[in-house]
């Protein structure tokens, strides 16, 4: 299953190519939505409500429509009758309760930050002036902004006529449980808490939409060109074939634009009332409150194992928090995370509750990971728990339950089949790059001498569910829409190639990478390929980019185009030289007759005689230009060690990550320079999660992290220089061999950092620390000992 | 955010910038570097109705020898400060401090003299300023007004200058022979403000403390002189042991803030540990 990385490959897939496309990126040479200009644009602001929970009993816009440069200024009743319910397309039960959600609050608001009203100005500065001129009376409600509390008998309700703040609750389990947990020498219980966070994309979300004709062109810095048109459609009456939506340039989404936005219902509306271009460019501040959140869940866990540290059995009962409001996938998020609670363990028996909690904050969504972070965050620390309980070293504990490489493909407890992989190759690689057994004397000996930096180590052997999605799997979820994506090719005349890939980038590459692929298959040089996307006019085929789906599915989807282009060419190549089909060979790009290497038309040669279409076999049509849709058997399984060393001062509970080893397998390697950014990129954002992001609500239910001043994101001068590296083993369900990769550092990274922490502080009684793991609260953990301090994340130890 | 409308003016000398000041009224403020009052405009958190942009005022710009003092205009960038060869010279403590002030990008437009009369206790400068005794020079139609700097900072981003008074630098006695000095900052990224930070020097004599001065970052609302700690090591041995015992008194007369970067009481804790480390690099104890 597992072969040796190979450094250089001979065509252009395995090549570290830098990035086509970044040239034009980092200079902001390029349009992002909030570059484009259109004659006689107007520009957009919206009030937004300053309380966690309220009744609207009046909205007064007439002041400010008298305000200069105002064209025009509207509150919810407005637009109570067009502007429909933003859509959720993932009702996971079938008693699930989906509130109304109206783009425009009409008579009740129910977190900080939801939309009341807007103004329409000549530019945006006259917009954000008539804001203040707009007067709303509220009446206040109770916020409700506990989970467990939320649930409790009498507690305020956020949809008072729901009468619960329960949304749903799904349950799954495998395997006999009683059996697992009677008797069973360990059981450990823990509480863990995912904080909640704020995916803080590098660019801002933002719309523009132009009327034109009798149809609506509509921009936006969104993840889902395509299903965001559909979703307009369908939210809005407005016909399908009316809409185009474009995603130009996307600077980074994590999840947080793969949403349809009340701004984009709202722009798409006002622009068809004031039959002129609209533009709205979202502030950092207003984003924090108006672009969905990520995580949030309590989580409850129970372990059963042997004495040996065979585990027996493991039960997860989760909270998730919604938020206020169920929104494109806000339910079915902790429910990626269902099948990996096992990670890459065996047990004989499991069992998952989730329940949805509605609050008064922003909804939560997809944000990159997406479920299985925390989920892969919970067993990973449970492990270092249970090495801690029965005396192993953790990654002793964790080669006596992982899966052995001999057992692919192996069903999970959890009901998914992994299809490849190699725990044991790639962990033993991270050891000797991280120097585990030196470090593991340092640390005795820094121990020994009472220092007061003491040194920790964690350990994350990861794997995850991606490339989402089999189109059967996502239907018996309920999902509302299938997994496959769309590709397609065209040979123009001259030789040069066009590649159109539903999958629209916002970051990751498909232009380098996509080009590659076509470039192998159809022998043409990489420089000829130009690869489109995110336009639904030109690209009319889609399901976008999230999950780490682009390559294992949309890449697929292009290899399988390509194919189908060498077919075509190839009878054509036969004619032209006279030949059977079955004699020709294609390699390099050259059709030739077998044994006959002189005589050969390139691929370039037979688009340009297709274009002249003089000579073409009878029943040939003149095109070479093909199309694919993929639709994945599996998901895709990544896996990788990660090994954190983290020095903790005990005196101020700073944290100094010292080194970090990530031995990813994400199959076969189609750019390794992109795979190693995607990496790069996913660690920082899962050591920001342990380390420094925290969503923070205050008692009134005001978010009170809404610069990123009090949201700290870590820069480079905060992480380690990572060492990267790679073990392979090819996907055995798509034929480029090649798995997702997108999410994988952010998922095994959390709990690397905080087993690291944990695992320095164990002599000073500490079990766990809660995330974000701030000096203060690292302090607080040593000084009150136990990692009970606090009180709020940690099960006793029974 | 947008900001509000604001009017503005771009004088080009001192003279022309002290007249605008009097002329615009309490409601303007004087834009140096903006890293902080142009944040607060966008967030609508200020109003003024004017701006008086002094970037055009090339003599607030750099260092110059003022005999046992160096001169620091109110415009030199950070940048400007962390590179110049007199602060290095003779005054390190700034050069550290400076050095450790947000990011690259900030330190090339944020000034010496806007981060001081920003008054942010969470500021590092402040303090540096305050260990060191600096004097402000400001001017205003009435003269010039030299304030020191224990006078200068009154609360939470409130200075002692008057509506009219413009800061044109900052007399930063040199150290002489014998001093080693440190700013310890604790923060949780590189790019955050200051939880606690301690700015510190100490003159060594014959192997003890002849004399230290401490002042504290974010512990007030005004950067705040850690005198019992003074008192304690000076005459004392340059020693670990003698620092932390005497660092116990570092939180007295504190008021720190509570924020979600740390409480209270983490504070001081911080302020005692800090400062003892920031006396033993500085006095180089072993």
């Amino acid at each position: 299953m597992t072969a040796p990385v190979q450094s250089t490959a001979p065509g252009e897939i395995g090549s570290a190519r830098k990035r086509s496309e970044d040239a034009r990126l980092i200079t902001g040479r390029t349009q992002w939505t909030d570059n484009i200009q259109l004659p006689g644009m107007c520009h957009v602001a919206f009030l937004r409500s300053p309380y966690a929970h309220a009744r609207i009993t009046r909205v007064d816009v007439e002041a400010a429509k008298g305000q200069p440069g105002v064209i025009a200024v509207f509150s919810g009743q407005d637009f109570a009758d067009e502007q429909g319910s933003l859509p959720c397309a993932w009702p996971v039960t079938e008693d699930i309760i989906i509130p109304a959600h109206p783009a425009l609050a009409v008579s009740e608001v129910r977190h900080v930050g939801e939309a009341v009203a807007c103004v329409v100005a000549r530019d945006r500065y006259a917009a954000a002036d008539a804001l203040e001129s707009i007067d709303v009376d509220y009446e206040p409600l109770e916020p409700v902004l506990d989970m467990e509390e939320a649930l409790r008998e009498g507690s305020p309700v956020v949809h008072s006529e729901h009468g619960t703040n329960r949304s749903y609750q799904w349950v799954f389990e495998n395997g006999d449980l009683d059996a697992a947990f009677r008797d069973a020498p360990v059981v450990l219980e823990r509480r863990y808490v995912q904080q909640r966070l704020i995916p803080a994309a590098m660019e801002p979300r933002a719309v523009v939409c132009e009327p034109f004709g009798d149809e609506f062109r509509l921009w936006s810095a969104t993840q889902i060109p395509h299903v965001l048109r559909v979703m307009l459609a369908m939210v809005t009456g407005i016909a399908e074939h009316q809409i185009r939506v474009i995603a130009p340039d996307v600077g980074g989404g994590f999840g947080s634009k793969l949403q349809v936005y009340a701004e984009e219902v709202l722009c798409l509306l006002l622009a068809r009332r004031l039959g002129r271009p609209v533009k709205w460019t979202e502030s950092r501040s207003e984003g924090t409150m108006a672009t969905h959140h990520g995580r949030d869940q309590i989580q409850r866990l129970t372990l059963a194992a042997e004495r040996d540290g065979r585990i027996r059995g493991l039960k997860v009962d989760l909270l998730a928090d919604m938020g206020a409001y169920l929104m494109l996938v806000t339910p079915g998020i902790p429910l990626l995370g269902a099948f990996m609670f096992n990670g890459i363990y065996k047990m004989d028996a499991y069992s998952f509750t989730c329940t949805g909690v509605f609050t008064t904050k922003t909804p939560t969504d997809a944000y990159r990971g997406a479920g299985r972070p925390e989920a892969t965050y919970a067993i990973e620390r449970l492990m270092d728990e249970l090495a801690a309980e029965v005396g192993l070293d953790p990654i002793e504990v964790r080669r006596r339950n992982w899966i052995r490489h001999e057992e692919f493909p192996y069903d999970t407890i959890a009901g998914l089949t992994y299809d490849s992989g190699n725990y044991e190759a790639a962990t033993e690689r991270a050891q000797i790059l991280f120097e585990y057994d030196r470090l593991r004397a340092e640390q005795a000996d820094r121990r020994d001498r009472g220092d007061p930096v003491q040194l920790g180590i964690g350990v994350s052997t990861f794997t995850e569910m991606c490339g989402l999605a089999p189109s059967r799997v996502l239907g018996s979820l309920s999902y509302g829409a299938g997994g496959w994506e769309h590709a397609s090719v065209r040979m123009l005349p001259t030789g040069k190639v066009e590649v159109v890939t539903g999958s629209s980038a916002h970051g990751q590459g498909h232009e380098t990478a996509w080009a590659q692929i076509a470039a192998d298959a159809l022998g043409v040089p990489f420089e000829d390929i130009r690869v489109l996307h995110g336009d639904t006019q030109v690209a009319p085929k889609g399901m976008d980019t999230y999950g780490s789906r682009s390559l294992a599915v949309g890449g697929i989807a292009l290899h399988n185009a390509c194919l189908k282009v060498v077919d075509k060419a190839r009878t054509v190549a036969a004619h032209l030289l006279e030949a059977a089909e079955q004699d020709i060979e294609f390699e390099g790009g050259r059709f030739s007759v077998r044994g006959v290497r002189d005589q050969a038309k390139t691929m370039q040669e037979v688009a340009l005689a297709v274009f002249a279409a003089h000579d073409l076999p009878d029943g040939v049509e003149p095109s070479l230009d093909s199309d694919a849709t993929f639709d994945p058997d599996d998901f895709s399984f990544p896996h990788g060690t990660h090994l954190c060393a983290a020095e903790v001062d005990t005196e101020t509970g700073f944290v100094r990550l010292r080194s970090y080893v990530a031995v990813d397998d994400v199959g076969k390697v189609v750019n390794p320079l992109i795979v190693e950014g995607q990496v790069h990129g996913g660690l920082a954002q899962g050591i920001a999660q342990a380390l420094y992001e925290e969503a923070v609500y205050d008692e009134a239910g005001n978010l009170t992290t809404t610069t990123l001043a009090d949201y700290l994101v870590p820069s480079a001068a905060d992480l380690p220089a990572f060492t990267t590296d790679r073990t392979e083993s090819p996907a055995t369900t798509n034929p480029l061999g090649v798995k997702g990769v997108g999410e994988a550092g952010t998922i095994a990274s959390t709990p690397a950092v905080v087993n690291a922490i944990v695992d320095a502080l164990r002599p000073h009684g500490v079990h766990d620390v809660p995330m974000p793991c701030t000096p203060e609260r690292v302090w607080l953990a040593i000084t009150q000992g136990a990692g009970g301090g606090l009180g709020s994340t940690s099960g006793g130890n029974p | 955010m947008i900001p509000a409308q604001f009017g503005y003016v771009r004088p080009e000398s001192v003279d022309e910038a002290v007249a605008s000041l009097a002329e615009a009224g309490e409601d303007a403020k004087v834009l140096a570097g903006g890293q902080s009052l142009l944040p607060l405009m966008r967030l609508r958190l200020a109003y003024p109705e004017a701006l008086i942009d002094l970037d055009r005022v090339a003599e607030l710009r750099g260092v110059r020898d003022d005999g046992d003092a160096l001169f620091i205009g109110a415009m030199t960038t950070h940048h400007d400060v962390v590179r110049d060869p007199l602060v290095h010279a003779h005054a390190p403590l700034l050069a550290q401090a400076t050095a450790t002030v947000a990011d690259p990008a900030v330190r090339h437009r944020g000034t010496f003299g806007g981060s001081l009369v920003h008054a942010d206790p969470a500021g590092d400068l402040p303090a540096v300023t305050l260990a060191l005794d600096a004097v402000f020079v400001a001017r205003s139609p009435r003269g010039i007004r030299e304030i020191p700097a224990a006078d200068f900072f009154v609360d939470l981003l409130t200075s002692a200058l008057e509506p009219d008074e413009l800061l044109t630098g900052v007399r930063v006695p040199k150290l002489g022979e014998g001093w080693g000095c440190h700013y310890e900052k604790f923060h949780r990224t590189a790019q955050a403000w200051a939880i606690v930070g301690v700015a510190c020097a100490v003159r060594r004599s014959n192997g003890t403390v002849a004399e230290a001065r401490i002042a504290l970052t974010n512990m007030a609302s005004r950067p705040v002189r850690a005198h019992a700690v003074e008192t304690a090591v000076a005459g004392g041995p340059v020693s670990l042991d003698a620092f932390r015992s005497a660092a116990g008194a570092a939180a007295e007369g504190t008021d720190p803030p509570a924020d979600l970067h740390g409480s209270a009481e983490y504070r001081r804790h911080l302020a005692r540990v800090l400062t003892a480390r920031a006396l033993a690099t500085a006095a180089g104890a072993p």
